[in-house]
């Protein structure tokens, strides 16, 4: 992974001074609340319903062993002993003091690490691929370009003041994990004809309250050209961007607004000026960076292992695993395997500090001393022996990051909600806690086969309710909370956005609804069929006719 | 005591008098209020109109010194203050709002202006920086740039990167104290006005 030279370091230090006296200030009221958020939020920090939330940055995912432990430590001491992995792959502490910031900033940048540009108007943590560099249907691993944007994304004296958050995500595989189409700006890397690295730029796709998925401004952009590409684009969008009312300051506002064509036109004019010029990316920092980014020193194996041959065979618990949480790998005689942060009944994504050291002490001997965080919440060993597998599994297990449910009904998206979210309008821990405990059969799941369940608290859609299978929001009606349910939704490349199914549920309904969506589902499928084809194919009228005469006749 | 910073040709910061005045509508005789669903937060679009007419045909104008007039005054009042730009004594305020293009219409060559000032009116307005970049980058203006309204020292430094080499600090604040925050980083990431990213400075290993 990428290496902190003497300048990234120095940044990051900086950054902590600056911050810290900007914390003083505030603590000194020589800065107001108003003054204060923006800087605040830039470094992660937000005021919760209970306490601040700090959000720590993860780039793409990718964090070493040594890092997770210092999280790990950092949660101990600083927060309640757990934190909460959030769709953007960061991490988040839900009951730090305010006052602790600066030092908890501190302790991140002893170990690389920081809270830079989490929150705010500003260009976000960059995000891609769980499986980037080992996925095998990977065309060009996008973590090089990915850093490439971190640094120049972090402190842009251009772009620190958006009309509003600006979310990028890089994917370079043949099936995007990444969804660049619900991103500001979604990079799809691809090979073209002359067998070059290229970037097909989609625009304009974003959840929260006006969930539109993003249309392709470019479909060739030569990879040199991606800073000034987007530079361009967030310079358009920073000028012309809607700024007096905050639910339709995002991109995907204006593009549809000045309609892909002509804001492709502006984007192109300006980018005439920016073309060619110091923003291009040579050759030799590519490599530079992309150095970093090498495969790891893999031995040469079989592609089969007896004793794994055999350990599947024989053991149940762990061929489910296995068949659930292992992944394919492009070296031979490895695998992916993801840790389930969404045990039956707790909330998904948190993970304990002790849970943070197993965690640390595997990828240490089973994968390199990396790891990765999913937008889905969970954990990725990339680089596991098959022969490991089995002692990687039980150790796994022992700790609780074992639940073979990856991919199935309760491996559920879910923001933190109104436990801990001041924007929320609704709790959704408790919703997913009652669907996971409605669905503890893992028989049952099996059966369901691959389905996504995403929950969202609020209509700012952290939940990615819109691209979930089954999607949940919570909304506020006269005081109470409500949940309203979409079908239809997906991510990857043939992604769409959800449809609401009718008026909304009450919590105790929630379990019920699924369970009745999913009688349609079974009683409906063809063989082979998934959840969300069954859906594509009938649309969502014989579900809404099921879930609501049962609601009716109840 | 000045609010003002001022970047010296060396790139050393000091505070200085302020030798322009800034000659201001007067406020209009009804603030309109938009209705609108949602939050509203009330910026001023691109292209939207800063001052009415009746607000610019009672702008006071002083006889003599140097005067920073809003573009709409001076698009409006030329012929009065032709004079006073030929004198070296006219610089002209741009609001978040506006384009530099408009402003580039209006001088064919942007450097017989001694100074342009840009206005922003919440620090939380980031179209400045663009606006700055602009100027510099794409229209060449190579005199004073400066930020004025509601400037911040912790919007200095991009201010700083985004090509303005002078600061009025909102005047609860402390200039003093905000010089320091001009060199918050040493070496940014990226390039900015008159810089190249950082791969293109310097040696990295």
């Amino acid at each position: 992974m990428y290496k902190y030279d003497p300048i990234d370091q120095q940044i990051v230090n900086e950054r902590v001074a600056q911050y810290r006296d900007q914390t003083r200030r505030y603590l000194a009221g020589e800065l107001t609340d108003e003054e204060f958020r923006p800087l605040r939020l830039q470094n992660g920090l937000y005021i919760q319903r209970h306490a601040p939330m700090l959000r720590i940055a993860v780039p793409y995912g990718l964090m070493s062993s040594k890092q997770l432990r210092k999280l790990a430590d950092i949660a101990k001491r600083y927060d309640r002993g757990y934190g909460h992995f959030s769709t953007r792959q960061n991490l988040q502490l839900n009951w730090p003091k305010l006052e602790d910031t600066p030092e908890i900033l501190a302790e991140l940048a002893t170990v690389e690490m920081h809270a830079i540009q989490t929150s705010g108007n500003c260009i976000r943590n960059i995000t891609t691929d769980q499986f980037a560099g080992i996925a095998p249907d990977e065309i060009i691993d996008p973590r090089a370009i990915a850093e490439i944007m971190r640094q120049w994304s972090t402190f842009h004296p251009e772009f620190a003041l958006l009309p509003r958050k600006f979310k990028i995500a890089v994917s370079g595989t043949q099936q995007d994990r990444a969804i660049v189409q619900a991103h500001d700006i979604g990079l799809e890397f691809y090979k073209d004809a002359q067998g070059q690295m290229a970037i097909k730029v989609w625009v304009g796709g974003g959840l929260g309250r006006t969930p539109i998925l993003g249309t392709v401004i470019r479909e060739h952009l030569e990879w040199q050209h991606v800073l000034s590409y987007c530079e361009a684009v967030i310079r358009v969008y920073n000028i012309h961007g809607r700024r007096d009312n905050i639910y339709k300051a995002r991109i995907k506002i204006l593009v549809k607004a000045l309609g892909i064509d002509d804001f492709r036109r502006q984007v192109d004019e300006e980018w005439a000026h920016l073309k060619d010029g110091p923003l291009t990316i040579t050759q030799a920092e590519l490599d530079r960076v992309a150095h970093y980014f090498e495969p790891m020193p893999y031995k040469t194996l079989p592609a089969h292992d007896a004793s794994f041959d055999a350990a599947v065979a024989c053991n149940p618990a762990f061929a489910a695993w296995v068949k659930r949480c292992v992944h394919a790998h492009r070296v031979p005689g490895y695998r992916a395997v993801t840790l389930s942060l969404k045990p039956h009944g707790k909330a998904p994504g948190d993970i304990t500090s002790e849970q943070m050291h197993m965690v640390a002490d595997l990828a240490d001997a089973y994968s390199f001393g990396e790891l990765r965080s999913s937008h889905e919440q969970n954990l990725i060993l990339a680089d596991v022996q098959l022969s490991d597998l089995f002692a990687v599994w039980e150790k796994a297990r022992a700790a609780g990051l074992a639940t073979p449910n990856i991919g199935l009904l309760t491996d559920i998206i879910c923001c933190p909600g109104g436990d801990f979210c001041s924007l929320a309008n609704a709790k959704s821990i408790p919703i997913a806690e009652a669907i996971q405990m409605q669905f503890d059969n893992l028989d049952y799941l099996y059966e369901i086969g691959d389905l996504e369940l995403n929950i969202s608290g609020c209509m700012n859609a952290c939940g990615h309710h819109h691209v979930g299978h089954i999607g949940i929001l919570g909304v506020d009606k006269d005081g109470s909370e409500w949940y309203q349910v979409t079908i239809g939704g997906k991510q990857g490349n043939d992604a769409s956005i959800g449809t609401v199914i009718g008026p909304s549920f009450s919590a105790e309904e929630m379990p019920g609804v699924v369970k009745r969506l999913i009688e349609v589902y079974v009683r409906e499928r063809s063989d082979e069929e998934r959840f969300i084809d069954t859906v594509r194919r009938l649309g969502v009228a014989p579900f809404k006719a099921h879930v609501y005469a049962e609601k009716e006749s109840a | 005591m000045s609010q003002l910073i001022q970047l010296g040709s060396n790139g050393q910061a000091s505070i200085v008098a302020d030798t322009w005045t800034r000659v201001v509508p007067p406020a209009p005789a009804e603030e309109s209020v938009r209705k609108q669903a949602g939050k509203v937060v009330l910026f001023k679009l691109t292209g939207e109109q800063t001052y009415s007419p009746e607000q610019i045909a009672n702008t006071q104008i002083p006889a003599t010194g140097k005067i920073l007039v809003p573009l709409a005054v001076w698009q409006a009042r030329k012929a009065e203050l032709q004079a006073r730009l030929a004198a070296g004594e006219l610089g002209i305020v741009l609001a978040t709002n506006e384009t530099a293009e408009t402003l580039q219409a209006e001088f064919a060559d942007l450097n017989t202006l001694p100074i342009i000032a840009i206005y922003v009116e919440r620090f939380a307005d980031g179209r400045i920086f663009t606006l700055g970049n602009w100027l510099r980058t794409r229209y060449g203006f190579k005199n004073e740039l400066r930020a004025i309204g509601d400037v911040l020292r912790d919007q200095l430094f991009f201010h700083k990167r985004a090509g303005f080499t002078s600061f009025l600090i909102r005047a609860d604040r402390s200039a003093e104290d905000a010089l320091a925050s001009l060199n918050d980083f040493s070496q940014p990431y990226q390039g900015a006005v008159g810089d190249v990213p950082v791969w293109r400075r310097i040696q990295r290993a």
